[in-house]
C-alpha cells in the first residue's frame, strides 16, 4: 500500500513514495518540455495504490490521468511539517513563484503570500544571474564575501537586472560583489512578504532554492531569527502530497492510519 | 448570430475583418467558459441569446431606434443618471471596455501603466471594433479617478462626443450641493441634445423603470444567500453585465423570470453546485463584460462566486432613488440623494464602504473575500489594504488585469485560499 506524491515544478519534478508512514523512495528530474510524459512514467514506475499531484503542473495529471492535485501550498504546509513538526512558518522559493506559509500550532495554513505574476526574484532569476556571471547554481549560493557591501541591484525584472548586471561588470565591479548584491535583493523582497504575516518560528526555508546557504544567512541577518533547512527541502511539496494522498484514502475508510515516522 | 450583420457594421464603421476576429474569440471563450458548465437555470437561455446578439439584434435595435430620433448615450460608470436618459427615452448603454482590445492602438495615446478597463474602451474606439460607441450621440464620463478624468479629454478629440459630469470626491454639504448642481446640468444637456423636456411624470416613469431593474437585480442577489447557491457566480455576473447593456423594460421582465425558477430550486434544494461548496464574495473594481476571469477561476478551484461587492454588482442596484417626490426640482435632489449613496472607492473617506462589505459577506453567507483591484486601479488597490485591518473573516488580495498572463499564479493562490476554507 504505497502513496505517491508528485511535485511538478516549473524546472523540476519531485516525487516521493511513502509506505505505512515511511518514506520508501526520492525522484527527482528536470521537467523538461515534456512535463506530462515524464510524471506518467514516475506514475507508471511506482504505481501506488493513490497518487495526489501538486506544483504549477498538477493539473496536467488531473486532466490526463484523473489524479487529484492540492496547491503548492497546501502541500508545503503538510511536507515542511512533516519534515521538521515546529515549523510555523515557511519560506519557498521555487523556479517561478516565491511563497510564504504561515501557520498555526496544529500546522493549519494561517496565512500565505505569493508573487503575483512573473519570475522577478525566483529561482529561474537566480539561475539567470548565476549564469550572467558564469558560475554554477551550486557555486552561487556559496559565495563568501563582505555581505554588508553597499552595492544594489534595483530591479527586480529578470531581464533588467541582467543588464543591470551587465552594466556592473563593465565598471569592474567583482563578481562575487556584484552576486552578493543579487542574493540581497532576492533576500529584500523575501523579506518584505515575511512582514505581511506574523512571524513565528521555528522558520523553515525549503523548495529548490534553500540550497542557497548565501540567501538563508543574509534573510537571518536581516530578520535576526534561525532559519532552519531540511537536507530534503526539495522534496517538501512531494512528501506533503504523498502524506495527504495517504491521509485521504484513510478518510474514505481505505485503510487504518499508521504511526508516521517520515524522515 | 441569428442573422448576418455586415452590411450594418460596414455603415456603422467597424473595422470587420479585426472584428470577425474578436467576435470568434469572444464565442470560443463563451462556450468553454459558460456553456460548459453543468445544471444552470432554464432562464439563463435568453441571456445566452443577449450575449451571443451583443453585437447584433442589439446594435440593429439601437440602429433602429436612431431613426426613430431617439438618443443613445453611452457611459463607463454607475454615476451617470439613467433615469434622465430614459426620461427623454433615449437608451442607455455601457460601452465596450472589459476585454484586452487594442491596446497597442491605446498605448500611443495613454501610458501603458494604466488601468486595463481605461485602455480597452480607449482601445475597442481606436481599433473600430465597439458598436456602441459608434453608435452613441453622446458618451457620458465622469471623473470618479485620474486616469478616466485625464483618457475622457482624450477620448473627446477621438470622438468628439464626450460630456464629462464632475463627481466630488468627498460627501459634504458642500459637495452634494456640486453634485446637485451636476445632476441639473445632465438634465440640460439630455433635454438639449434630444430636443424633449423632462417633465414630472416623465421622470415619475423613468425612475419607475429603473427602480424595477434595481429591484429585479437586488431580487436575484438574495436568492445567491441560499446554500447551495441556485446559480453560479458567472451566470449571475453575466446578468450584472447585461444590466448596462439591455433594454430595461425587457432586462427586468427577463430577470425576475430566471428568479422565479431560482426560487424554485431553492425550495427544492437544488443548486449549482452541492450544500456546503465554498462560498466566496469578490469585492472590489468592476468587471466590464466579457472579463469572466477571476470568476471562471474560482469556480473551476471548487468554490462558488456568492457575490460582487462591484460596479457591475451591488453598486449598481444596492440604492433605490425615492419615487415619492412632488416637483421636477425634488425628482432631482431625490436622483442626486441616490447616486450620492455609492461606495466607490475614489470618494474620501469611504467607511461605508467596508460597512457594505461586511455586510454582503454576513448576508451573502459567505466563507471567503477575494478583493480584486485592477491593477493601476489605486484607490480600489488602496482600500484593499484598509479592508484588509478592518475585517475577521478570511480575505485575499489580488491585483489583476484582462490578459491571461497570471493565470497560473492566480489559479493556485486562489486554489490555496480555497482550501483553506474547507
Amino acid at each position: 500500500m504505497s502513496f505517491l506524491g508528485i511535485d511538478i515544478g516549473s524546472r523540476y519534478i519531485k516525487a516521493v513514495l511513502i509506505e505505512k508512514g515511511t518514506v520508501i523512495d526520492w525522484f527527482k528530474i528536470e521537467t523538461s518540455y515534456e512535463p506530462l510524459n515524464r510524471s506518467l512514467e514516475i506514475l507508471k514506475k511506482y504505481s501506488p495504490i493513490k497518487a495526489v499531484a501538486t506544483g504549477y503542473g498538477r493539473h496536467l495529471l488531473s486532466f490526463n490521468g484523473n489524479i487529484p492535485t492540492i496547491t503548492e501550498i497546501k502541500a508545503f504546509a503538510i511536507g515542511a511539517r512533516a519534515l521538521m513538526p515546529s515549523c510555523r512558518t515557511i519560506i519557498d522559493i521555487g523556479g517561478q513563484d516565491t511563497k510564504i506559509i504561515s501557520l498555526d500550532e496544529r500546522g493549519n495554513i494561517k496565512k500565505f503570500e505569493m508573487n503575483d505574476r512573473c519570475a522577478a526574484g525566483t529561482g529561474r532569476f537566480l539561475e539567470i544571474m548565476a549564469s550572467a556571471l558564469a558560475y554554477s547554481i551550486d557555486e552561487f549560493g556559496k559565495i563568501e564575501g563582505e555581505i554588508e557591501s553597499p552595492l544594489q541591484i534595483s530591479s527586480m525584472c529578470t531581464v533588467f537586472a541582467e543588464s543591470e548586471v551587465i552594466s556592473l561588470i563593465s565598471k569592474g565591479i567583482s563578481r562575487e560583489e556584484i552576486a552578493i548584491a543579487i542574493h540581497r535583493a532576492i533576500a529584500k523582497r523575501v523579506i518584505s512578504m515575511l512582514k505581511k504575516i506574523s512571524l513565528e518560528e521555528d522558520i523553515v526555508f525549503a523548495g529548490g532554492c534553500a540550497g542557497n546557504i548565501l540567501l538563508k544567512k543574509l534573510i537571518e541577518i536581516d530578520i535576526g531569527k534561525r532559519i532552519l533547512i531540511h537536507e530534503k527541502h526539495h522534496f517538501a511539496g512531494a512528501l506533503g502530497a504523498a502524506i495527504y494522498a495517504e491521509k485521504s484514502l484513510i478518510e474514505e475508510g481505505g485503510e487504518k492510519e499508521n504511526e508516521k515516522v517520515y524522515c | 448570430m441569428s442573422k448576418d450583420y455586415t452590411t450594418l457594421w460596414k455603415e456603422i464603421g467597424l473595422n470587420l475583418g479585426k472584428h470577425d476576429g474578436l467576435l470568434s474569440v469572444l464565442s470560443d471563450a463563451y462556450k468553454n467558459i459558460y456553456l460548459s458548465q453543468k445544471n444552470r437555470p432554464e432562464g439563463m437561455k435568453y441571456f445566452d441569446f443577449v450575449i451571443s446578439e451583443v453585437h447584433g439584434l442589439r446594435i440593429e435595435e439601437l440602429y433602429e431606434a436612431k431613426k426613430e430620433k431617439r438618443k443613445v448615450i453611452g457611459t463607463f460608470c454607475v454615476y451617470v443618471p439613467e433615469e434622465l436618459v430614459l426620461a427623454v427615452d433615449g437608451v442607455f448603454v455601457g460601452l465596450c471596455a472589459g476585454a484586452e482590445v487594442g491596446f497597442e492602438e491605446a498605448e500611443k495615446y495613454v501610458p501603458r501603466n494604466t488601468c486595463a478597463l481605461i485602455k480597452a474602451f480607449m482601445g475597442f474606439k481606436l481599433s473600430g471594433l465597439c458598436p456602441y460607441v459608434e453608435l452613441t450621440d453622446l458618451i457620458v464620463g465622469e471623473t470618479t479617478c485620474d486616469g478616466k478624468k485625464k483618457a475622457y479629454e482624450i477620448f473627446d478629440e477621438i470622438t468628439r462626443k464626450m460630456y464629462v459630469m464632475e463627481i466630488p470626491n468627498m460627501k459634504n454639504d458642500s459637495d452634494r450641493k456640486l453634485w446637485l448642481e451636476e445632476v441639473r446640468k445632465f438634465k440640460d444637456k439630455i433635454e438639449e441634445i434630444s430636443g424633449k423636456e423632462i417633465t414630472l411624470s416623465l421622470l415619475k416613469k423613468s425612475t419607475e423603470i429603473v427602480n424595477q431593474k434595481r429591484l429585479a437585480l437586488q431580487r436575484l442577489n438574495k436568492l445567491r444567500a441560499y446554500d447551495p447557491s441556485p446559480i453560479s457566480g458567472l451566470d449571475a455576473l453575466l446578468v450584472n453585465q447585461i444590466a448596462f447593456y439591455d433594454d430595461p423594460v425587457r432586462f427586468t421582465m427577463k430577470v425576475n423570470e430566471l428568479c422565479d425558477e431560482l426560487e424554485e430550486r431553492v425550495r427544492k434544494g437544488n443548486g449549482i453546485a452541492p450544500k456546503g461548496t465554498p462560498r466566496i464574495l469578490i469585492s472590489g473594481s468592476p468587471f466590464a463584460i466579457p472579463n469572466w476571469k477571476l470568476h471562471a477561476i474560482v469556480e473551476n478551484s471548487g468554490a462558488v462566486v456568492v457575490g460582487e461587492e462591484s460596479c457591475v454588482g451591488s453598486r449598481n442596484f444596492r440604492e433605490l432613488t425615492e419615487e415619492n417626490f412632488n416637483s421636477l426640482e425634488e425628482g432631482l435632489e431625490k436622483i442626486a440623494m441616490r447616486y450620492m449613496g455609492i461606495d466607490c472607492a475614489c470618494f474620501t473617506p469611504n467607511k461605508e464602504r467596508i460597512d457594505n462589505v461586511k455586510s454582503l459577506f454576513k448576508e451573502l453567507k459567505a466563507d471567503g473575500v477575494i478583493h480584486c483591484a485592477l491593477q493601476f486601479c489605486t484607490p480600489y488597490m488602496m482600500e484593499a489594504f484598509k479592508i484588509e485591518k478592518k475585517i475577521d473573516f478570511p480575505y485575499m488580495r489580488i491585483e489583476t488585469d484582462y490578459s491571461m498572463e497570471d493565470f497560473g499564479q492566480l489559479k493556485t493562490r486562489v486554489e490555496a485560499f480555497i482550501e483553506t476554507l474547507r
